[in-house]
């Protein structure tokens, strides 16, 4: 004792020394801290600027230029019963250049204004009417998509200080917008079409229906295949293999095919089941066949950990009064485990929804305009959506994209959200 | 066809569940004694023998009925033997075309008399589903009516049935990796008869683009995956220069310095970037990360391309920071109390403790997860297929651009497959060699944190 509070007592702790010792050593602790905070601003700031940049380029398609027409239908003379041979072009285009006050144009000048709507005016007309028939007999106001250069000039996106060599819209063109701006017939409503209608060529016009169909449809399959299998495989491994090199290796195994690439899932469909198999190339069901595969080792990992979570006073006291080892797990262990698989099962599907790689390996990429009605129909998803008109040159394909990974985020917030709620209502802590 | 049979058996197995189960009340009121399963069992095991043997049979012909059908047709097709493989899938290709009623121009007489023998098999392929699915279905149903008795075991018939689907299902993953390597395997075999295996492991020059025509300049194509390998590393490490400090260092924070609070605020927050689906960080890349890039390189005086490394790997470490993040903090937390007790008695700041104590305690765990990240940065996919370059150079120099395993094998295998020219091959080479370095990675990081566990 006395020895140590002699050597203590060599020590002169105020000496400028130790101070200063102390001071750096202090200083040291400081930076420590601030590098780690640095590293957090650093990772949430990106995650802002993610999420910010994405918002302010994507909240505008949700919008769209759109000018509304009058056609007076009864005086076209169009046979009720040969509604898709009628001359709807010259008609729609009728109507288009008097709303504009522009039929006195040259032809040339006709077609520069023409080039302010959507190229499939026509259609889109033709195909409301044959919808609804009772706009035959009369005048009715048709809603027209404004093309995309236009719909960029109306949200600010193309500025009219640049000179007009260096933009997609003419001084002309610009003037007469401004008259039809001017007439009130030029509106910004929400972009339905954004979320109801197909694929398109042209920006004005496409939208996600068919992607949001195809991830349906390739989620079902998953579902339907890595749920039942999944928590099979799980219940197996964890209640019923025995312990031997064996079931080792299927464990190992199971570790390390939750970590190989997704990519390399895409080369084993692209090569089993469209080159061995012959299924067909482009299909929800592939996709989520490949999508099952890939969510197959984490869901049997989750549903394993949740089945040792329970304790095993209720096996049991199950098998005590005489059930069968199925009747104790199906009846009594799996039940308890079930949010936490529930769970698991959501944010592992949340997963696969964003998953593109092995998607477009399969085909998942084709350009489809009409959406997808069950799992053999050739259809995009939405992340090989996003990525298709990522690589699109239009302008307006910029905004688009912005606003389907808008969409993508909103569907994994909201699957994300569901399963939080179910691990806070249901899960059970013993 | 399928569809229908599928809806059939479905309710057949439903009508047979209630009718077992109905026929096993009956029995047990009407006889005295034991019963040795309930009526629920009974149903079950009757749905059971009615639909499942129908329904595996139906999966397995309908998985094998195209290719079947696809040679039959073949074989049939006139002036078969002279085609070649490419030739040969045209053709077929063609028929189903007509078949579908996609007929764009008027096909020849013998692709119409291949698309009536198509229909005339397809037709045949139904009936042999209905029947045969019927059949069976019949059977069964007949079978496990009879059986429903007093005595009659049905629970044991049903947990056999469910412990039989276990097995199988546990032997999915083994399937799934049997899978990968037999199709990775098989399909690099044949692009190794075309490209021997010394040329593509150590050759110097990516160029897969190969003539289609005989006559065309754009030469042998060059498969030397050398400079894939390059960037694909040149790509990683910048992603690592960024996730590991940045993933360690909040780390630290989240464990060591913060308040309760915040950590509870911050974590989530940190997780959402590793649950942001990668095309979305490629498609920032591109658009935000890239340009800033360029202009960086313009301010310092490097000329900086389009797709750089730099914009790539920056955004590919952003993303893996969470797992470095959690791994760490994994390995942190299972160092014991008593030592950081210790340190702290001596005397020791708590930033000493960390950098001397903690962290060498925990670098098993921290090697392990870094690992673990170096094979998913590898493996990844989106980011750099939308923001790196297509052309394999070796460089060391961030701001130029460089291509990687993934990206190949995206661009080559994007559009029409082919399984018959080097090009579409060389991806499944491509895919092997990355399986392998993943697998190899994997397995390392796994048998560190393993052995860091038994430690204390």
């Amino acid at each position: 004792m006395s020895a140590v509070q002699q050597n203590v007592q060599t020590v002169d702790w105020h000496s400028d020394a130790i101070k200063a010792r102390r001071k750096s050593r202090y200083a040291a602790e400081t930076r420590l801290k601030a590098y780690g905070l640095i590293a957090i601003v650093f990772a949430l700031g990106f995650l802002t600027i993610l999420i910010g940049s994405l918002t302010v380029k994507g909240y505008k398609a949700f919008e769209q230029t759109v000018v509304s027409v009058e056609i007076d239908l009864a005086t076209s003379g169009f046979d009720r019963d040969k509604l898709m041979d009628a001359n709807w072009k010259s008609l729609v285009k009728k109507a288009l250049l008097e709303v504009g006050g522009a039929e006195s144009l040259k032809k040339k000048e006709q077609k520069a204004y023409l080039d302010m709507f959507t190229d499939n005016a026509a259609y889109l007309v033709r195909d409301q009417v044959i919808a609804d028939p009772a706009r035959l007999s009369g005048k009715s106001s048709f809603v027209i998509p404004l093309s995309d250069p236009f719909d960029q000039l109306a949200k600010g996106e193309i500025s009219r200080d640049t000179p007009e060599d260096q933009r997609r819209v003419n001084d002309r063109q610009i003037a007469a917008f401004d008259q039809l701006v001017a007439k009130g017939v030029v509106s910004k409503p929400f972009n339905w079409g954004l979320i109801f209608n197909a694929d398109s060529r042209f920006p004005e016009l496409a939208g996600l229906a068919g992607a949001i169909s195809g991830s349906f449809w390739s989620i079902v399959v998953c579902f339907a295949i890595s749920f039942p299998v999944g928590i099979a495989a799980a219940i197996y491994l964890e209640e019923f293999a025995p312990k031997n090199r064996w079931t080792d290796l299927i464990e190992i195994n199971i570790n390390n095919l939750a970590a190989v690439p997704s990519v390399v899932f895409g080369l084993l469909g692209l090569a089993v089941f469209l080159g061995w198999f012959g299924l067909p190339r482009s299909a929800p069901l592939v996709g989520g066949l490949v999508l099952a595969l890939m969510t197959l080792p984490t869901l049997i990992i989750v549903t394993r950990v949740s089945l040792k979570s329970v304790p095993s006073s209720i096996r049991e006291a199950a098998l005590g009064i005489g059930a069968s080892k199925h009747e104790a797990i199906f009846h009594h262990i799996l039940p308890l485990a079930m949010p936490t698989v529930m769970t698991g099962t959501i944010i592992s599907l949340a997963r696969a929804l964003g998953e593109t790689a092995p998607l477009l390996l399969i085909g998942m990429n084709a350009f489809m305009t009409s959406t997808a009605h069950g799992v053999f129909d050739a259809s995009t998803a939405l992340p090989t959506q996003i990525y298709i008109w990522s690589d699109s040159p239009e302008r307006g394909f910029v905004s688009r994209t912005s606003a389907a990974i808008l969409v993508l985020l909103a569907f994994l917030v909201l699957m994300n959200g569901i399963a939080i709620f179910l691990r806070q209502r249901f899960e059970r802590r013993w | 066809m399928a569809g229908y049979v599928l809806m059939f058996l479905l309710a057949a197995a439903i009508v047979m569940a209630f009718a077992g189960a109905a026929k096993a009340r009956r029995t047990a009121d009407a006889v005295p004694g034991k019963t040795h399963s309930r009526p629920i069992y009974h149903g079950l095991n009757a749905a059971i023998w009615t639909g499942i043997p129908a329904f595996v049979f139906l999966l397995l012909w309908l998985f094998l009925q195209n290719t079947v059908i696809d040679h039959l047709v073949l074989s049939a097709y006139p002036g078969v033997e002279a085609m070649d493989a490419s030739a040969r899938s045209i053709a077929i290709s063609e028929v189903r075309q007509i078949v579908a009623g996609n007929i764009f121009k008027q096909p020849t007489p013998e692709a119409l008399a291949a698309a009536d023998h198509l229909r005339s098999l397809q037709a045949i392929s139904g009936w042999v589903i209905a029947t045969v699915a019927f059949a069976s279905a019949a059977i069964g149903a007949f079978l496990a009516w009879r059986f429903v008795g007093k005595r009659a075991r049905a629970r044991h018939s049903v947990e056999r049935a469910v412990s039989i689907f276990m097995l199988l299902s546990s032997l999915a993953a083994i399937i799934t990796t049997i899978g990968i390597v037999t199709s990775l395997v098989f399909e690099a075999m044949r692009f190794f008869s075309m490209v021997p295996v010394q040329e593509f492991l150590f050759g110097l020059r990516w160029e897969p683009q190969i003539a289609l025509r005989a006559d065309q300049v754009a030469g042998q194509g060059a498969f030397g995956v050398i400079p894939v390998i390059f960037g694909t590393v040149v790509i990683s490490l910048i992603a690592m220069l960024v996730a590991v400090p940045t993933g360690i260092y909040s780390a630290i924070y989240l464990t060591e310095y913060s308040p309760a609070r915040f950590r509870a605020v911050v974590k989530p927050l940190l997780e959402i970037l590793a649950g942001i689906p990668t095309v979305v960080y490629g498609f920032f890349a591109v658009l935000t990360v890239a340009p800033a890039v360029r202009d960086l390189g313009t301010a310092i005086g490097i000329p900086a391309e389009p797709n750089s490394a730099l914009a790539a790997g920056l955004v590919m470490g952003v993303m893996i920071i969470p797992f470095i993040s959690s791994l760490s903090d994994d390995a942190f937390a299972a160092v014991p109390r008593a030592l950081r007790d210790g340190s702290l008695a001596l005397g020791a700041t708590k930033g000493e403790t960390i950098k001397k104590v903690l962290l060498p305690a925990a670098l098993p765990g921290i090697i392990g997860g870094v690992l673990l990240a170096l094979s998913r940065a590898i493996g990844e996919t989106m980011i750099v297929v939308m923001a790196a370059g297509l052309i394999a150079t070796m460089t060391l120099n961030p701001f130029a651009s460089v291509t990687t395993v993934t990206v190949q094998i995206v661009t080559l295998l994007i559009g029409d497959a082919e399984f018959d020219n080097p090009k579409t091959l060389a991806a499944f080479a491509l895919g092997l060699v990355l399986f392998v370095i993943t697998l190899g990675l994997n397995l390392i990081a796994l048998r560190t944190v393993r052995r860091f566990r038994e430690k204390y």
